[in-house]
């Protein structure tokens, strides 16, 4: 798993990355009362902002971590927008995203690099 | 001699055997502060609070559309209405109960002199619709308003129809666009520049407008990242939008540079007036380059809000935004004040109308009388004051609070992180919430966003020394006792309000809009 500094997360399995918001995240966000995950089909660059998430606290942007096409966005999110809390590197993945170019995932921070990172915050 | 009185009330307390004794109430009153139930849940039904007489149609005209169920309305009386109104009202903060020191918000006193005005009939029984010749009075008020407001801002032109912060934020880059339209750049300029501190509402402004929002970096100092926003400027963007003084309640120092590199590119500075409380009468925003600015009457000239009437967010504009300001406006042509109304003539690059009518006219009205009745001298100590008082509250609780720019003065308002709460495992919102229980309405809390956990506090200049002291003895008695790790004091707040803490998750993710009526009863509920 990798991560950008605005803590999303990446999961790479073949061509297809699993996106989602980092457990740093979800929790400085405090409870998640809202998300949007975009639809299949929609093409995003790396930074772009390709999903909302909204808690009792703050409304923020999601990054695209990678640049790709999204194969499938994490509908359940909508119903259950609780799972982000209880799960966000695992069933409270935002999107799957068909990628253009590995070696941006690459460049990422590993969970290493990232918890240093997190400790500088 | 008369006898000795001995069947009069006594005077002196009983002596309680346990001053502890409490005990729940059999109507859930409290003292003499009363329980309420929804309107739906009382013993309206089958009531009816007034005497109409029966109509003298048959509703024919209205075929199958005629209604054969109850409403579902419920019925009560004048004096039930009155109370569940008053009762409701009580068991909410208010200023004139007490100092309300919601950040960005400007909540200070409404002067009841405002309201007098108000109440004349020449402004309170008047009818957008009517004659113009009829309503000569309150059009000249407007004029006045006008003249004031521009007077003020060292600004050229004003729209006065805005009806609120927001509304004037739009009617702002409304303007921008159509500028940018006139000149055929609007297919070029699609970004607008907003910093990190920025109320939502403006980069949710700019998106409704059309544009691409893109975030301005911010210094180590809370105040816009100049380099930053001049790399993200060129011939693609359509204007910034930038609060002065920001959201962390700083001066932004390098405001003359942000707007000459703005104007540079070829964009407009819009300029967010929510914080004009801090440099009324000081400051003249014309002055720093800005090309349209909103003033919340409610804010700075004290009209009513936060639940006490409506908003009113006129919009100052710079020469080269001014001829595309929406109708309608007052003229005064030497021979009595019309109201220019129609995008032709002089308004004919008007980019279009707010609102159906002149906007909130019981506003002006109050803004002006409070304008006349503080003077320019007045309104200068206006701001003088509101920042006065917003670094009293920092000095006095910055040994025990940590200030979020602990660096030189602050603005009207002071913010603190909670940096100082790490380890108490009492977070912000706890905070904010023992608040309650000492009689307070907290402060601003988690904006701006750029602050961790930030607690964001603005006396404005009508509270007293000894309001202020009144309030920062509260916060140091609180703050020590977060710091002496009197965790269930906070955790379980508030206990002394009518409702102790409500479950805001589940109020955000399964909200109850409307009221249904109970299973089984016949009340039929729409």
């Amino acid at each position: 798993m990798r991560f950008t500094k605005d803590h999303e997360w990446v999961r790479l399995e073949g061509d297809v990355a699993t996106v989602g918001i980092s457990k740093h995240a979800a929790d400085a966000l405090g409870d998640v009362v809202f998300v949007e995950t975009p639809e299949a089909g929609k093409s995003f660059n790396q930074g772009d902002s390709f999903a909302v998430v909204e808690s009792v606290k703050a409304a923020s942007d999601v990054y695209a971590p990678v640049s790709g096409e999204v194969v499938e966005g994490n509908a359940a999110l909508a119903s259950a927008p609780e799972t982000v809390n209880a799960d966000p590197e695992g069933e409270g993945w935002f999107a799957k995203i068909k990628i253009s170019d590995a070696s941006q995932v690459e460049a990422l921070m590993d969970q290493a690099a990232y918890d240093a990172f997190l400790a500088t915050l | 001699m008369s006898t000795m009185n001995t069947v009069g009330r006594p005077t002196a307390p009983n002596a309680l055997p346990d001053n502890d004794y409490k005990h729940p109430t059999l109507t859930g009153a409290r003292g003499l502060l009363q329980d309420e139930h929804l309107i739906f849940e009382g013993e309206g039904w089958g009531k009816t609070g007034v005497d109409l007489p029966k109509p003298k149609t048959d509703g024919s005209d209205l075929g199958d559309l005629v209604r054969r169920d109850p409403i579902g309305l419920p019925g009560l009386s004048e004096p039930e209405t009155m109370r569940h109104y008053v009762r409701l009202s009580q068991k909410n903060h208010a200023i004139d109960l007490a100092i309300y020191p919601l950040g960005s918000c400007t909540m200070k006193h409404n002067p009841r002199l405002n309201e007098k005005m108000a109440r004349l009939p020449g402004f309170s029984d008047i009818h957008p619709l009517q004659p113009q010749s009829t309503v000569q009075g309150a059009l000249e008020l407007m004029d006045q308003l006008a003249h004031w407001l521009t007077t003020l801002t060292g600004m050229p032109a004003v729209a006065l129809s805005p009806k609120a912060g927001a509304h004037g934020e739009l009617c702002g880059l409304m303007a921008i666009r159509a500028a940018h339209e006139a000149k055929g750049e609007h297919e070029q300029r699609r970004k607008v520049l907003v910093p990190t501190s920025a109320h939502g509402t403006n980069p949710a402004t700019a998106a409704f407008v059309g544009y691409s929002v893109v975030e301005v970096a911010q210094t180590d100092d809370g105040r816009v990242d100049v380099a930053d926003l001049a790399s993200k400027l060129g011939p693609d963007v359509a204007a910034i939008m930038v609060t002065n003084p920001n959201t962390c309640g700083l001066f932004e120092r390098d405001i003359l540079e942000i707007s000459r590199l703005t104007h540079e590119a070829g964009a407009y500075f819009y300029c967010d007036g929510a914080n004009f409380n801090a440099i009324v009468g000081r400051v003249r925003p014309g002055d720093l380059g800005v090309d349209a600015m909103h003033i919340n009457l409610h804010k700075t000239f004290s009209t009513p809000h936060g639940g006490g009437g409506p908003g009113a967010g006129p919009v100052v504009l710079s020469e080269a935004l001014a001829p595309f300001a929406p109708a309608p406006w007052v003229v005064n042509t030497g021979d009595g004040y019309k109201l220019v109304e129609r995008e032709e003539d002089e308004a004919a690059q008007a980019f279009g109308r707010l609102c159906a009518f002149q906007g909130q006219m019981g506003m002006y009205v109050r803004a002006l009388s409070y304008m006349m009745s503080h003077g320019s001298d007045g309104l200068r100590q206006v701001a003088e004051d509101a920042v006065l008082n917003a670094n009293y509250i920092k000095a006095r609780l910055s040994d025990l609070m940590s200030a979020a720019f602990p660096e030189g003065p602050c603005m009207h308002e002071a913010l603190f992180d909670d940096e100082w709460l790490k380890g108490t495992d009492i977070t912000t919102l706890d905070f904010a919430k023992a608040m309650i229980d000492e009689g307070f309405h907290p402060m601003t809390m988690y904006f701006p966003l750029v602050v961790h956990g930030a607690m964001l506090i603005e006396p404005t200049e009508t509270e007293s020394k000894q309001e202020l002291d009144r309030f920062i003895n509260a916060m140091r008695l609180l703050a020590e006792a977060a710091k002496a790790g009197d965790v269930d004091r906070f955790k379980g707040a508030p206990f002394h309000a009518p409702l102790r803490r409500l479950d805001e998750t589940r109020a955000a993710r399964s909200p109850r809009l409307r009221w249904s009526a109970p299973e089984g009863s016949n009340i039929a509920a729409e």
